[in-house]
């Protein structure tokens, strides 16, 4: 059976372009990119090149532009970094719908003195402004919000809320995993000090990232060694992973985003007009392109997940059971819904690669899973 | 799997936590379970084990029923370890249903 991939907020199939780029950097230009000799210069002289690419696609200058091993370390490197270079008892604001990498490095500073605010969300997801003025005081010196959120695909608006940032002279950092490339970035237009970036999310190698660290600011590097990076972040550098990143950047195009818009409307379509009692998450409008998040009320959506599995179809869920947690999802309750209603939602997160014969087939099957689910679940009074 | 409108016992229990909630219908006679049947909302292996333990219980007595182990349904399913909380509903659920018959019918 061919497979059916509407899971790409996990993760993305690496772009065929990108694998072919990537091929020579492991056996041929195997050089380590801060040797001396031929190979050592060849393997430098991509990673700067792979530098600017990624620089020029945020609006950035080169050195502002370290790489690391993905949106997990750029997350850490960003809170515990800035924390690291002010002192104890300094004030850190994240939002209550960040990545689990974002949220439990907040709480583990908080365990090493630190203060942390979780801002409240609305109902789609998004950052109220006066909230974020409200919230900053004297000690405040950072805040970091989502861009794109991975579980409703809601999207900051990031100027206003870096406009704030930078009157109130507070460092501003986006986690921008789900965005780069579907929306734009622009570290100057949006006020933005930090910015996480990722590479499997956008079809380029897993274990691959960037963080943008805007020329000037202080920050503590928590990964010693030889010096790498500014002397940011020691350690070799992951020179196929890094290539075949800025590859990934250098294809993805405007063209890309249309089609899977067009994707997302004719699903959201068409499980309105076949399913009753559905709600779509996140915000209508300002929203990430390959993004949908249903809840389908009175039935559990991991069950829906594994039918679809069963009829080749990759997707996912935020509830408890998907992940190796057994907590509700903690964006769902932070828009609103009841503990009881976090369970059912399904989470369907597009590429370029899908088609428009794949979503006739999803909604064909899909209302046909959430009938029978609803044949025989306990909770008739949806 | 579904309802029985005339149940003769009804059992239900819930897990907040994962979200799973099962309940199960009996209609007994002579002391044995002549039919049951399970509404599930759950995860894929709150759906399975529920569905399985339906059949399994089906023909027997209240008391070998009642025997019937989280163990004895998971068994050949590879449950990954975070699952085995959904399937230890399943058995729980069908005891609360015979408990209910008991109780009703004070046998
Ligand atoms: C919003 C967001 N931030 C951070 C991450 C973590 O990135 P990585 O898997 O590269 O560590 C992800 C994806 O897993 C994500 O979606
Ligand atoms: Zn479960």
């Amino acid at each position: 059976m061919k497979r059916i991939y509407m899971d790409n907020g996990a993760t993305t199939k690496v772009a065929p372009e990108v694998a072919k780029v990537m091929k020579k950097y492991f056996s041929d230009s195997y050089g380590n990119s801060s040797s001396l000799h031929k190979l050592g210069r060849d393997a430098n002289k991509k990673i700067e090149e792979a530098r600017k690419i990624i620089a020029d696609s945020i609006n950035a200058e080169p050195n502002e532009i370290i790489f690391t091993s993905g949106g997990t370390e750029s997350n850490n490197l960003t809170l515990k970094g800035i924390a690291f270079a002010n002192e104890k008892g300094s004030h850190i604001i994240v939002t209550k719908v960040e990545h689990d990498c974002v949220l439990n490095s907040a709480k583990w500073l908080e365990k090493q003195g630190y203060k942390i605010t979780y801002l409240n969300v609305d109902t789609d997801g998004f950052v109220n402004e006066k909230d974020l003025e409200k919230s900053i005081n004297e000690k405040t010196i950072l805040v970091s919000i989502i861009h794109g959120n991975n579980e409703v695909g809601t999207i900051q608006n990031l100027e206003k809320l870096g406009k704030i940032c930078r009157k109130r002279n507070v460092l501003f950092h986006t986690d921008a995993c789900q965005s780069y490339t579907k929306t734009e970035i622009d570290v100057k237009k949006q006020n933005l000090d930090l910015v996480t970036l990722n590479s499997h999310k956008i079809h380029g190698p897993k274990g691959v990232g960037a963080l943008f660290i805007r020329k000037g600011i202080n920050i503590t590097p928590w990964q010693h060694g030889g010096g790498h990076e500014f002397n940011l972040r020691s350690g070799t550098l992951n020179v196929p992973g890094i290539i075949g990143f800025s590859e990934a950047v250098k294809i993805a195009n405007k063209k890309d985003i249309e089609h899977m818009i067009k994707l997302r409307e004719k699903i959201i379509e068409g499980v309105f007009d076949k399913i009753s009692d559905v709600k779509l998450n996140g915000s209508k409008k300002e929203r990430l392109c390959n993004n949908i998040n249903f809840t389908f009320f009175g039935i559990e959506g991991e069950g829906i997940v594994g039918y679809l599995d069963e009829k080749g179809i990759c997707a996912s869920t935020g509830s408890a059971c998907s992940s190796n947690s057994l907590e509700p999802s903690h964006v769902l309750q932070a828009i609103g819904f009841e503990r009881k209603d976090c369970n059912s939602s399904l989470r369907l997160t597009l590429s370029r690669y899908n088609t428009e014969k794949e979503v006739d087939y999803l909604l064909k099957v899909l209302p046909e899973i959430i009938e029978k689910l609803r044949r025989f679940t306990p909770y008739k009074n949806v | 799997m579904g309802k029985i409108k005339d149940a003769d016992a009804v059992g239900e229990v819930g897990n907040l936590n994962c979200g799973d909630v099962m309940k199960i219908y009996l209609k007994v006679e002579k002391n044995k379970i002549k039919d049951v049947k399970v509404e599930t909302f759950g995860c894929i292996a709150a759906i399975v084990t529920s569905s399985l333990l339906t059949e399994m219980a089906k023909g027997k007595t209240l008391d070998e029923a009642y025997k019937i182990t989280n163990k004895d349904i998971s068994e050949g399913l590879e449950l990954p370890n975070i699952k085995l909380h959904c399937s230890v509903l399943a058995a729980s659920a069908l005891r609360k249903a015979i408990d209910d018959y008991r109780k009703k019918f004070k046998v």
